[in-house]
């Protein structure tokens, strides 16, 4: 038990290292920013069940292109996942078509969300005031603009390997790039699982012990 | 623990790790205008933060003329007179006091108590005060806007905050909407840097454990803040949307004159429930740091160590945690399953035990302590008045039967100024008494400090202890004028104007305070490294103020907690953070 009023003996305990790593910070900020990230859809989701229980509910239709662009996210998660590979075992070339491919990818899949949002818009059903509707442009947006927000980080880096460059810089970079898509991959599926493929209403309330 | 036998530095390996580069700025602007120095960020913050608390300030003038004098000051309509509200409350909760103790405080004091150079990302910290900046000056553009600014309440309740007849329902609350998103977007920037600054950039030696109680309160509150800004982000968001755009979240189907309103099917009570899950918790985002900085002043103007450290961080903790846990008691009078209200209740006072288990640790820590009556530990002292005041009330309030009855009056009003305003800003004045000397090298003057001490102590208790009684007789909250109402008496009215009275006369002693701030400036006698003999870090630099990069060419290397004063044994009354056992004396060694 340490008792530091009854004495005054001083010591260095816990030697960590003092200097302090921007390798290591920038992880831990990536770690911290991304907890709050999930604060933000976590509340989002369960506005959209609450607001789901309600007696007037009515789903929003459902849009098949969703799944193509699901699978666009998934394949530029694949693709960043591969290019950390390559990054970490030297292989350059795979390397950079990893960080192309996982670009190209993504922008595919805003593109498609933004097609669904068109198609959307051009139903019958479509009701700025449906709350069904408003919840599914609004998450969508939101989950959109954070994909850009990372597509400004990749797009740093895909500058930065062309040429000469430090290697362990860029495999950090290519690190923190692929653990934000993985990310918002699994935010994504969260959401279209849970609030865009049907009325999975009861599925929903379970998970919030409501129902 | 086990002590070292021989010389304590040895066991500290050599940094491995390149230290972080410092961005040295060569011009007046790189170095005080677009400054990436923490020091400099949280100096621009801090000024900021008090310009625009002084315009709410001047704004709780107007209201109060309007009640103390009704029908007197007839550039108080009952349009303007809620806009004021509005204004007042949420410049005064989010732009001064969030804005002053985690962008103002915790820049200064995070890196130099836990003894790093800076902030570990010293560039988005830039950033983040620009874009606060940013919000700041949106906000002050409603009041140029057609309609004026936001006139629903702070807590801007849909529908009436964006309904038509409401003051400010088209400019005013658009741009306090983007102004609070802009303000989170740069809060969660200065958030990052201070959780990862603490966690990260820590020198040799000083384990969490062993960080001042300064650091821990502003580090949870910055925990607290990250996870409870996404809320009024979000709700923000979707209400901006059902502003301009028509969609309905919020809004329900409304029938207002006879028209029927655009929207259909909106739930106003998702609204209440986000903004009180960030509402609470910002209650302790505010809180915390004065918990911490109070337990500080207290610690050194005591010259005796805090009672209960351990138990200090882990109340800290457990607040932190539970704040996230009571939020819909703000909401009892909006309808809610008794269940719901049970539990809410129940976890409100349970809040009440790790609360007062620091107010216990605070006065513990006074005990048999070498008190100086100093101006930090005047207003130290003063927030344990004021905060025991406020806490106590609160108890009242949580209990949801006792809630209701006293819900929207100014009973409630007095509660959450005692226990957010006036305790708080007891800590701002405490803290600032404390650290100017640091900041700026020059004493402030002790006579004006002790002349604003006690005008504003027993001013403020002047405001708002009758303030509980007109909530007893039920005097309601946010009322333009309560004339002609036959179960107010004549009193009510005579204790208004006492009120106001006391309120304008708290406000003008507010220039003793400016001025003592910028005569020390000039003229306040030099202050020393160290004035207070203190033992945390920042007391402990090489220059003062402190120079870019904070500590000179070596980062101190830390061998004990912050709170070694009066040492049995030990010569001097207190031993700093950065003392070896080899380095201190004891009377016994000499002889």
């Amino acid at each position: 038990m340490v008792k530091p009023w009854v004495t005054a003996e001083g010591s260095v305990e816990n030697l960590r290292d003092g200097r302090t790593s921007s390798r290591a910070a920038k992880k831990l900020a990536l770690k911290v920013f991304l907890a709050v990230v999930a604060v933000l859809f976590m509340l989002l989701v369960i506005a959209y069940s609450g607001r789901m229980t309600y007696e007037d509910w009515r789903p929003a239709p459902q849009l098949r292109l969703l799944w193509a662009n699901t699978l666009a996210l998934i394949l530029s998660s694949v693709a960043l996942q591969r290019a950390l590979y390559s990054v970490r075992r030297g292989q350059m070339d795979a390397m950079r078509i990893g960080l192309l491919a996982a670009g190209a990818f993504t922008v595919v899949f805003l593109f498609g969300q933004i097609l669904a949002w068109q198609q959307l818009g051009a139903m019958v059903y479509f009701d700025v005031t449906s709350p069904a509707i408003a919840f599914f442009y609004l998450i969508t947006g939101l989950h959109g603009l954070h994909l850009l927000g990372g597509l400004v980080a990749w797009g740093r880096t895909v500058a930065k390997v062309w040429g000469d460059f430090d290697v362990l810089k860029i495999t950090q970079s290519v690190e923190l790039c692929t653990v934000y898509w993985h990310f918002l991959l699994l935010v994504w599926l969260v959401l279209f699982g849970l609030l865009f493929t049907g009325n999975n209403l009861d599925a929903l309330l379970k998970l919030c012990g409501i129902r | 623990m086990s002590y070292v036998a021989h010389d304590e530095t040895a066991f500290a390996p050599p940094a491995e790790v390149e230290e972080v580069e410092l961005y040295h700025p060569k011009t007046f602007v790189g170095k005080y205008i677009w400054s990436q120095d923490a020091k400099v960020i949280a100096i621009q913050y801090a000024i900021t933060a008090i310009g625009i608390g002084l315009v709410a300030l001047v704004l709780s003038w107007l209201m109060r003329l309007q009640l103390g004098f009704p029908d007197t000051f007839h550039f108080v309509d009952p349009s303007n007179y809620l806009q004021f509200v509005t204004l007042h409350g949420m410049i005064m909760v989010i732009y001064l006091l969030t804005a002053l103790f985690l962008g103002g405080f915790g820049n200064y004091l995070i890196p130099l108590m836990v003894g790093a150079r800076d902030m570990v990302f010293p560039y988005v910290n830039m950033v983040s005060y620009w874009v606060y900046l940013f919000a700041v000056l949106l906000l002050v553009a409603s009041f140029f806007v057609p309609g004026g600014p936001a006139g629903a309440g702070w807590t801007l309740y849909p529908p009436q905050a964006i309904l038509q007849g409401t003051p400010g329902a088209t400019w005013g609350i658009l741009l306090m909407l983007v102004s609070l998103a802009f303000f989170i977007i740069g809060f969660t920037m200065g958030g990052l840097n201070y959780v990862v600054t603490v966690l990260q950039a820590r020198t040799r030696g000083m384990t969490m454990m062993r960080m001042p109680l300064t650091v821990w309160g502003i580090f949870m509150a910055t925990i607290l803040a990250l996870l409870a800004f996404p809320a009024l982000f979000v709700s923000a968001i979707m209400m901006t949307l059902d502003l301009t755009l028509g969609t309905s979240f919020f809004m329900p189907a409304i029938v207002s004159m006879g028209q029927q309103g655009g929207h259909e099917g909106g739930s106003p009570l998702l609204f209440q429930h986000l903004f009180w899950f960030f509402g609470h918790p910002e209650v302790y985002i505010v809180a915390l740091p004065a918990f911490g900085i109070v337990s500080d002043l207290l610690s050194v103007h005591a010259r005796k160590n805090i009672f209960g450290y351990r138990m200090m961080v882990w109340a800290i903790l457990a607040i932190g945690g539970l704040s996230f846990l009571v939020w819909a008691h703000h909401m009892y009078v909006s309808g809610m399953n008794p269940y719901f209200g049970f539990f809410f209740a129940t976890t409100t006072l349970i809040i009440a035990v790790p609360t007062a288990i620091k107010v216990y640790n605070w006065v513990l820590t006074l005990w048999h302590g070498n008190i100086h009556l100093t101006v930090p530990m005047l207003f130290a002292i003063g927030f344990i008045f004021a905060f025991i005041h406020g806490g106590l009330t609160g108890l009242f309030l949580g209990n949801a039967s006792v809630s209701v009855p006293l819900s929207d009056t100014m009973f409630v009003v007095a509660h959450f100024h005692m226990v957010m305003a006036v305790a708080p800003i007891m800590v701002v004045f405490g803290a600032i008494y404390h650290w100017y000397p640091k900041i700026t090298g020059r004493m402030l003057n002790e006579t004006f400090g002790k002349i604003h001490f006690w005008a504003t102590f027993l001013g403020t208790y002047a405001i708002y202890l009758p303030m509980h009684y007109l909530g007893f007789l039920g005097v309601p909250r946010r009322y333009y004028s309560i004339e002609g109402t036959d179960f107010i008496p004549e009193s009510a009215h005579s204790l208004n104007a006492g009120i106001t009275i006391a309120a304008l006369i708290v406000g003008a002693f507010q220039l003793v305070f400016l001025y003592n701030l910028v005569w020390s400036y000039f003229k306040g006698k030099p202050a020393g490294s160290n004035p207070w003999r203190a033992t945390t870090l920042e007391w402990q630099t090489l220059h003062t103020p402190p120079k870019h990069g904070n500590f000179g060419a070596t980062l101190p290397v830390v061998y004990r907690w912050a709170y070694d004063y009066s040492v049995p044994g030990a010569d001097e009354d207190f031993i700093p953070q950065n003392v070896p056992r080899r380095e201190f004396t004891r009377s016994g060694d000499k002889t």
